[in-house]
Order: structure tokens, then C-alpha cells, then sequence
């Protein structure tokens, strides 16, 4: 009974994306404003950062373990890690600043949480797809083998994104406890992320307990789709949907559970 | 029509929880004006974000076939880094409304000329009210819920309110909370007044008013 009066499942669906709609361009406007580029930093700012990282790789030689040409390795790998790093980020402390805007009955958390996914997501994809263009071009990278394989990777890494993203955001609501560890998690799992290594060449006891991550599983998946046979990935694509579908349950319920007893004073 | 139906609200503490209402009943009419009389702290704004929607009852259930406005004139409902203009386009995309029918009366009523373009958060008190009270009186509702009266602004300011809310919407419900007793006895039909967890009724406001005031 939260939404409109006597909304049938169709009212309900477009009001939800009505609401979400106007709360993603709001967030547009009030992180990127109307200044220099405005809303273009969605992607630019990804991508500045895979710019850093992939010069960097260059010069140092980056010992990924394999000789997968650096530049798409190098963005294929960070692009990853911008997805599941950034959004549970995003999501974290989400009620306090949208205290306000909250008041209007039918603006509820989980649009809040979608309309910052949505934004989020979109931003990383057109970095990683503008930026593989973009050293296309200049022939510093050649195009994806299997570009359905990389795009049903890219899909079911950001899944994961999400998924995390409702849980972290939903928990730091609960306990403060949970963005003090979540942030530095964020660094103890880069390393371990499969975005600086290919699973191949670490040892085999070593790659098992990294494949526990489902990230590692979805870079490897990407990276077999952009370089195909030139390595030998190693990932378990149900390993990693059984994640999220578990991730995604306790997420949106916890998410309910948190809105029906959010306190807007 | 709104109703309470046995409404609880308990918000949790470091320690243990505040019971801020305990199986309350509570029914607005369509066209009803309802003054609800309280102390500081004795629940009314918690009682019109439970009549908005915004909040859940902890137990018990709120029942609506009416569409209930926003805290009137609650400028916590706005984004302070936005301009007032940015802020109606949100409002109007949030309600499904076409906020170019809408920025001629909202820029007339709040008098803000440039400023309009300025984020809010550049705005004097009496400014932020002014837009406030524009914005809210740009999507229609069946029952606008007042929290506090509207203190900031001239008197001019209040009487194009008064014109808006008491004259051009007198066929709506409304329910106003405050400890204004005078602004309550000559804006509502009934009075409640709003002490220990519950809702007392009285016969008349003035009985209402008088209940208040000695206790």
C-alpha cells in the first residue's frame, strides 16, 4: 500500500520509473552540476582512472603472468574492479543525504539504491566501451574476440556489482561497522580481484583460494571473450550466478527491511 | 479518507525504544479540517509522516483512498544544492507533471526573480518558504498536511498562503499540526490534542484548546 491509491501492478511500474527517472537526473545535477563537462565525468572520471592505471602497467611491465598484450588487460581488469568497488560504495550511507526527498510517499530507498545503480553502471560501461575504442583506434588494442562473451561477462560482473551494492548499502544503514570495513576490504581484495593477475598463472593452491571471489570468475570470463584462446581462463559460471542469486535475495530483503523502519528526522 | 487503524510507532533508542504513538485510531474525512494540538516532542510530525506515507506504522495499519500532499511548506523536502528551479523539475517529475505549465505561477508566487536560478542554499529563510509553499502548491492533492504554521515571511506572504490553501482549496482536507492555538481554532472543524501516545477528542476545538493549554 505505499504507492498511489488503488495502483494495479502497470501504475505501480510506471510510477517506479517515473520516480527513478527523476531521481537519476537529480543525482546527475547535483554530483555533476552544469559546470566545464557536467555529467559527462559519469564516464570521464572512470575512465581517467583507467587511463592512470593502464600507463602505469605499461611502464612497470605490470607482471600479470602472462603476455596478454597490457593495454586491453589493463582495462578490462580495472574497469572490473571500478564495478564492484565503486557501487557498493555508492550505496553506502544512501537515507542521510535523500532524507528529504524521501518525504514525498512514493520516492522509496530501493529507488534511491536503482537510481544510483543505474547511473553507476552506466558510467563504467561507456568508460570501458569508449576507452576500448578509443585504443582501437590508435591500435594499441585490438577489438574483442567474442564480443557477445565479453558483453554477457560485463552483465553478470555488474549483477554482482548490484547485488553487493544493496547488501553493503542496506547493512550500512543498520551498523556504522560496515563502511569502516567495507573500505578497506576494498583494498585487501584488489590484489586478489584477478584485475592485476590471470588465474592461470598463479599456484594452484593459490588460484583456488582466489577463485572463492566471484569477481576473479567474471574478469576471466571477460578476458576469454576479448582475448579468446591466446590464455586458458579459469572460471565456473554457476559458482558465480548462485552468488549473486543469493546475494541479490538477502540484498533486496534486507533492503525492505531497512525501508519499512527508515526515520526521516 | 485516511484512517488509523490501532497505529503504533515506536523508533528505537541506544537503550531500549520510544513509544511514540500506541494503538491509535484516527479518521480524516474527505473536506475535514483536523487541528492536532501537541507539545514539543509528543509525536505530531511523526503523526502527519505517518498520515503522508513517508514513515511506517511499527504495528497496525494506515489506510488511505485519498492522495495526501508532502508536509506543507517543509522545506526539508528539497534538495539545498539544486536551484529552485531544478528543484521544481524535480518535484514535477516526481508527481508526473510537466513543469513548464508550472514555472509561471511557482516564479510569480515566490517572487524570486534571478534567484530562482541560485541554489536554494543561497536563499534567506523567508525565500526558502516562499518557494516551498510555490512548489507544494503545484501538485494537487486530496489532503494537504500542514506541520507547523508557515512562521517566516511578511504578512503579505501569509495572506497569498491564506488565499491559496484556505480559499481556493477550502473543499479539501487538511490537517495541521502545531501549537498555535489560535491558528488551529480558525482553520479546523475538530481538534485533537495529542498527549501521551494517543489522541484525545473533545466535544468542540474550544474544549480541545482549553484541555491544551492546562495541561
Amino acid at each position: 500500500m505505499r504507492r498511489e491509491l488503488n495502483s494495479s501492478l502497470s501504475q505501480s511500474w510506471a510510477i517506479q520509473r517515473r520516480i527513478i527517472f527523476a531521481l537519476v537526473m537529480r543525482e546527475a545535477l547535483t554530483r555533476y552540476g552544469r559546470h566545464n563537462i557536467g555529467f559527462l565525468w559519469l564516464f570521464v572520471e572512470p575512465m581517467i582512472f583507467t587511463i592512470g592505471i593502464t600507463i602505469f602497467w605499461t611502464f612497470t611491465k605490470a607482471a600479470h603472468g602472462s603476455d596478454l598484450p597490457i593495454v586491453p588487460f589493463a582495462i578490462t581488469g580495472y574497469s572490473s574492479v571500478l564495478v564492484w568497488r565503486n557501487i557498493p560504495g555508492r550505496l553506502s550511507n544512501a537515507v542521510l543525504p535523500n532524507v528529504g526527498i524521501m518525504h514525498h510517499r512514493n520516492v522509496r530507498l530501493i529507488d534511491i539504491y536503482f537510481a544510483r545503480l543505474l547511473l553507476e553502471t552506466s558510467g563504467v560501461s561507456m568508460s570501458f566501451l569508449f576507452l576500448t575504442l578509443a585504443f582501437w583506434v590508435v591500435e594499441w588494442t585490438a577489438l574483442p574476440e567474442d564480443v557477445l562473451q565479453v558483453l554477457s561477462g560485463w552483465l553478470l560482473l555488474n549483477w554482482f556489482g548490484w547485488s553487493m551494492g544493496l547488501l553493503i548499502g542496506s547493512l550500512s544503514e543498520q551498523t556504522e561497522i560496515i563502511e569502516k570495513i567495507w573500505h578497506p576490504a576494498t583494498y585487501f581484495l584488489f590484489p586478489l580481484s584477478g584485475a592485476a593477475f590471470i588465474a592461470d598463472a598463479l599456484p594452484p593452491a593459490f588460484r583456488d583460494f582466489v577463485l572463492w571471489l566471484p569477481m576473479v570468475h567474471c574478469v576471466e570470463y571477460i578476458r576469454e571473450g576479448f582475448f579468446g584462446s591466446a590464455f586458458v581462463a579459469h572460471y565456473d559460471l554457476g559458482y558465480v550466478v548462485t552468488c549473486c542469486c543469493v546475494m541479490s535475495v538477502a540484498g533486496f530483503l534486507n533492503v525492505n527491511y531497512v525501508a519499512n523502519r527508515v526515520v526521516l528526522q | 479518507m485516511i484512517r488509523f487503524e490501532q497505529v503504533s510507532k515506536r523508533y528505537p533508542l541506544g537503550h531500549g525504544q520510544r513509544v511514540v504513538l500506541q494503538d491509535v485510531n484516527l479518521e480524516i474525512a474527505r473536506g475535514e479540517k483536523v487541528g492536532i494540538l501537541g507539545r514539543n516532542g509528543s509525536g505530531k510530525s511523526t503523526t502527519i509522516r505517518l498520515l503522508s506515507g513517508a514513515e511506517l506504522p511499527s504495528a497496525g495499519r494506515v489506510v488511505r483512498d485519498m492522495t495526501v500532499s508532502w508536509p506543507l511548506a517543509f522545506g526539508g523536502a528539497f534538495q539545498s544544492s539544486l536551484t529552485g528551479r531544478d528543484n521544481l523539475r524535480l518535484i514535477c517529475r516526481i508527481y508526473g507533471k510537466d513543469h513548464e505549465d508550472c514555472i509561471d505561477f511557482v516564479s510569480d508566487f515566490s517572487e524570486l526573480g534571478a534567484y530562482l536560478d541560485e541554489p536554494i542554499r543561497n536563499y534567506s529563510s523567508g525565500m526558502s518558504a516562499r518557494l516551498a509553499f510555490a512548489i507544494s502548491m503545484v501538485i494537487e492533492f486530496d489532503c494537504f498536511l500542514i506541520d507547523e504554521v508557515v512562521a517566516v515571511g511578511d504578512s503579505r506572504f501569509h495572506q497569498k498562503c491564506h488565499e491559496e490553501l484556505f480559499v481556493k482549496r477550502i473543499d479539501r482536507s487538511f490537517v495541521i499540526v502545531s501549537h498555535d492555538t489560535e491558528y488551529i481554532r480558525h482553520h479546523c472543524d475538530i481538534a485533537l490534542v495529542l498527549r501521551d501516545s494517543t489522541f484525545h477528542r473533545f466535544s468542540s476545538i474550544d474544549e480541545a484548546i482549553e484541555n491544551y493549554v492546562s495541561n
